[in-house]
């Protein structure tokens, strides 16, 4: 079986800062990683193999330097990986990702032979927007599976597949056919340690760039700035809610036992309201 | 185990395994380097001194992409006390010319740059991949390295130890003696961010200059430390170290050092207002001269701060390092090259090559005063400077004609107690470059 692991490096949001002035991302200097949900997504592509055999082909859109994420990827043991960058590609949104792609997948099928799985992580750390996965599906026309947990069993000859998928309230057992797209959940796996002909091959293996026109970009209006009609109004670092939470526990008459919790902490407030409540 | 052999594997991506990777690269060699961080430099927090003399020989073009904070145009030395420092500065005017030489990196940066030019060479580099046991033969010879990955076994006709100051590998093997606490020190430091023009105005610096500052100082309970500051581009570094056995005798901690130093008077104006972005510590051997470890054997050599050629200036560390790892490769590639097997003969070259490119360098103004030869130990010496400055200053606070009627007066006192600072043997040239 073939699939298809699509990641994305972002930069490690530990260690990300808001400038205090002028309210921009400061990302010079931060370090980056594989966007953490990915790494489920590829360990249960991994695991898949181990069982099934196959190949796995990792893909990611971003700038050159995208390709370091790409060979930590071959170290943990996929086969393949593909980099699709293009200044195009820049300032893309969810939709022109998508767009961008499910193009390039299409293209992987026809190179590497179509993928019956495509994973990805459930969202990514930097966008938060849970929405390529199911967008890509979309483009591509396969069914998914969003908030996966687990695959439970996997039939080649029948094309199908098991799954738990996490929802609010319980748990979800689906089953669908192939081809299908599955974001995974995290915490349901670990990310292998690589072997050490695979870190190698990782360090020596060439990765497959692919240009938008390379990847079989037919409308390049669809892509990167000009095909996001999301627009970023304002970044800001939220100020802290509070300072502190405290838990009043109180038996009998729980709403003075609260009163006098806040005006224990916020004398002035219990004077503010004296005065009001004299004015009125 | 993997087939494959390789000419040599470095262990280590710091500045001297990188040298080391390098020169083995460009001169054809099958080079495997291994290193235990996620890149080169994610183990470093400091901010270090480049010779830009020494770096052309690696890369001639490292002024054009390598990541440098600033070019370094003065150095101060303090003497501190509990609330005030007695200050030194030498400025040179050589580094204001066209082509600098001296600048400030930040290792994290720097090294990463730095590997990436030994990737371009051609040498295969393995992150977060380390290397848990040197594999030796029945007769004791070193013919590879094991690592924490599955079927790690890797095979070379020689390993480069460029693994830092712990150097446990080396002692591990058998092949080392292990270095007690009071022959190394222990450096805790942190960084600091503030915008580039406030660390310009603090420092006065115009843009891109850079200074360091070098403070020593009675610390607390009889320990003596010495403590740096370098002002980056947009942080400023700083940390202090102290040798273990100090910290043993006396229970304090390194932080809480670091903390005093921070607090100190000459200091917090410095940084005062900066957000702490990393804190980290580091080993730093302090063995004296007579101690030197063994630098080569059986299929191995050591280089860098493994190879402890340290015993000098500080900030002189960093090339150091480059310069023992790439004699450290030069003497392989011709060993090889000569088609002669790896052996405690063959690679006594390395040591030869050592001592001879010494020679040379002690007659280069730019070089600090070198490793085996030079027995002063820099961190031990400072603070009986200290000290006996200190003694200089009580004698001149307590002398009964300070500060009274003769204008001139205090001005003499100040001569006279630099020059009891010279006097008490500041070995200047020697301890600066």
């Amino acid at each position: 079986m073939h699939n298809v692991v699509c990641i994305k490096q972002v930069p490690d949001s530990a260690q990300i800062r808001v400038h205090p002035v002028t309210n921009t991302i400061m990302r010079q200097g931060v370090p980056t990683i594989i966007n953490p949900y990915d790494l489920f997504a590829l360990e249960a592509a991994l695991e898949l193999r181990d069982k099934f055999g196959g190949e796995i082909t990792v893909l990611t859109m971003g700038p050159p330097s995208a390709e370091d994420s790409l060979r930590k990827a071959l170290t943990f043991g996929a086969d393949r990986a593909v980099l699709l960058t293009d200044r195009c590609f820049a300032g893309a949104d969810t939709l022109a990702t998508t767009y961008a792609l499910a193009t390039a997948i299409r293209k992987i099928g026809k190179e590497y032979g179509p993928p019956d799985l495509i994973f990805t992580g459930k969202q990514t750390i930097d966008g938060d927007t849970a929405q390529v996965g199911p967008g890509v599906a979309k483009r591509l026309g396969v069914l998914q599976l969003t908030y996966v947990a687990k695959i439970r069993a996997l039939d080649l000859a029948a094309h199908t597949i098991e799954t738990e998928r996490r929802s609010e309230g319980g748990v979800q057992v689906l089953r669908t056919r192939l081809p299908c797209l599955i974001t995974m959940l995290e915490a349901t796996n670990q990310i292998r340690r690589g072997a050490m002909d695979d870190a190698l091959r990782a360090a020596r293996a060439p990765i497959v760039k692919w240009s938008a026109q390379e990847a079989g970009v037919e409308d390049i209006s669809k892509c990167g700035l000009k095909g996001s009609p999301t627009v970023v109004k304002r970044v800001f670092a939220p100020s802290a809610r509070a300072e502190k939470a405290m838990l009043v526990e109180a038996a009998e008459q729980p709403a003075q036992a609260l009163i006098d919790a806040i005006f224990k902490h916020q004398p002035k407030l219990e004077a503010d309201l004296a005065a009001l409540a004299r004015d009125a | 185990m993997i087939e494959e052999r390789f000419d040599a594997i470095v262990v280590g991506a710091g500045m001297a395994g990188n040298a080391a990777a390098l020169t083995m690269a460009k001169r054809g060699m099958k080079v495997l380097q291994l290193e235990r961080g996620e890149y080169s430099g994610s183990k470093n927090v400091r901010a270090a001194i480049l010779d830009g003399d020494i770096m052309e020989q690696l890369a001639p073009d490292f002024r054009e992409g390598a990541p440098l904070e600033r070019r370094l145009v003065e150095q101060r030395f303090w003497l501190l006390d509990s609330r005030s420092h007695v200050g030194l500065r030498y400025r040179f005017n050589d580094c204001n010319t066209k082509r600098p030489n001296q600048y400030i990196v930040i290792r994290a940066l720097f090294d990463k740059w730095f590997s990436r030019k030994v990737r371009e060479a051609g040498a295969t580099v393995l992150y977060q991949s380390t290397v848990t046991e040197l594999a030796q033969n029945c007769r004791g010879r070193v013919i590879g390295v094991r690592t924490d990955r599955q079927d790690g076994i890797i095979h070379a006709d020689v390993v480069v130890l460029a693994e830092g100051a712990n150097g446990w590998l080396g002692t591990r093997a058998g092949l080392r003696e292990r270095l007690t606490p009071d022959q190394i020190a222990l450096q805790v430091k942190e960084m600091h961010l503030l915008p580039r023009e406030i660390i310009e105005s603090r420092f006065n610096l115009k843009r891109d200059e850079g200074v360091i500052i070098e403070a020593a100082g009675t610390i607390s309970r009889g320990m003596t430390g010495m403590g740096f500051i370098y002002a980056n581009r947009e942080c400023i570094s700083l940390g202090i170290g102290c040798l273990v056995s100090d910290l043993q005798r006396t229970g304090e901690t390194p932080y809480g050092l670091l903390e005093r130093f921070k607090r100190h008077p000459s200091i917090l104006p410095l940084i005062n207002g900066s957000e702490l972005k990393e804190y980290s510590a580091h080993l730093i051997p302090k063995r004296g001269y007579n101690t030197i470890p063994q630098l080569y054997g059986k299929g191995w050599v050591v280089v860098g701060d493994a190879a402890e050629l340290n015993n000098t200036s500080d900030c002189g560390r960093l090339n150091l390092a480059i310069i023992s790892g790439r004699i450290a490769a030069e003497a392989i590639f011709r060993v090889k090259s000569r088609g002669a097997r790896s052996t405690s003969s063959t690679l006594s070259l390395y040591k030869k090559m050592l001592n001879e490119s010494y020679e040379d360098l002690k007659n280069d103004k730019y070089m600090p005063a070198l490793i085996h030869t030079q027995p002063e130990n820099f961190l031990l010496s400072y603070p009986q400077l200290v000290s006996k400055a200190i003694v200089n200053f009580a004698r001149f606070g307590v002398g009964p004609k300070a500060g009274e009627g003769k204008p001139n007066s205090k001005c003499f006192c100040d001569m006279w107690s630099w020059t009891g600072l010279f006097g008490d043997g500041f070995r200047l040239p020697r301890a600066w470059r």
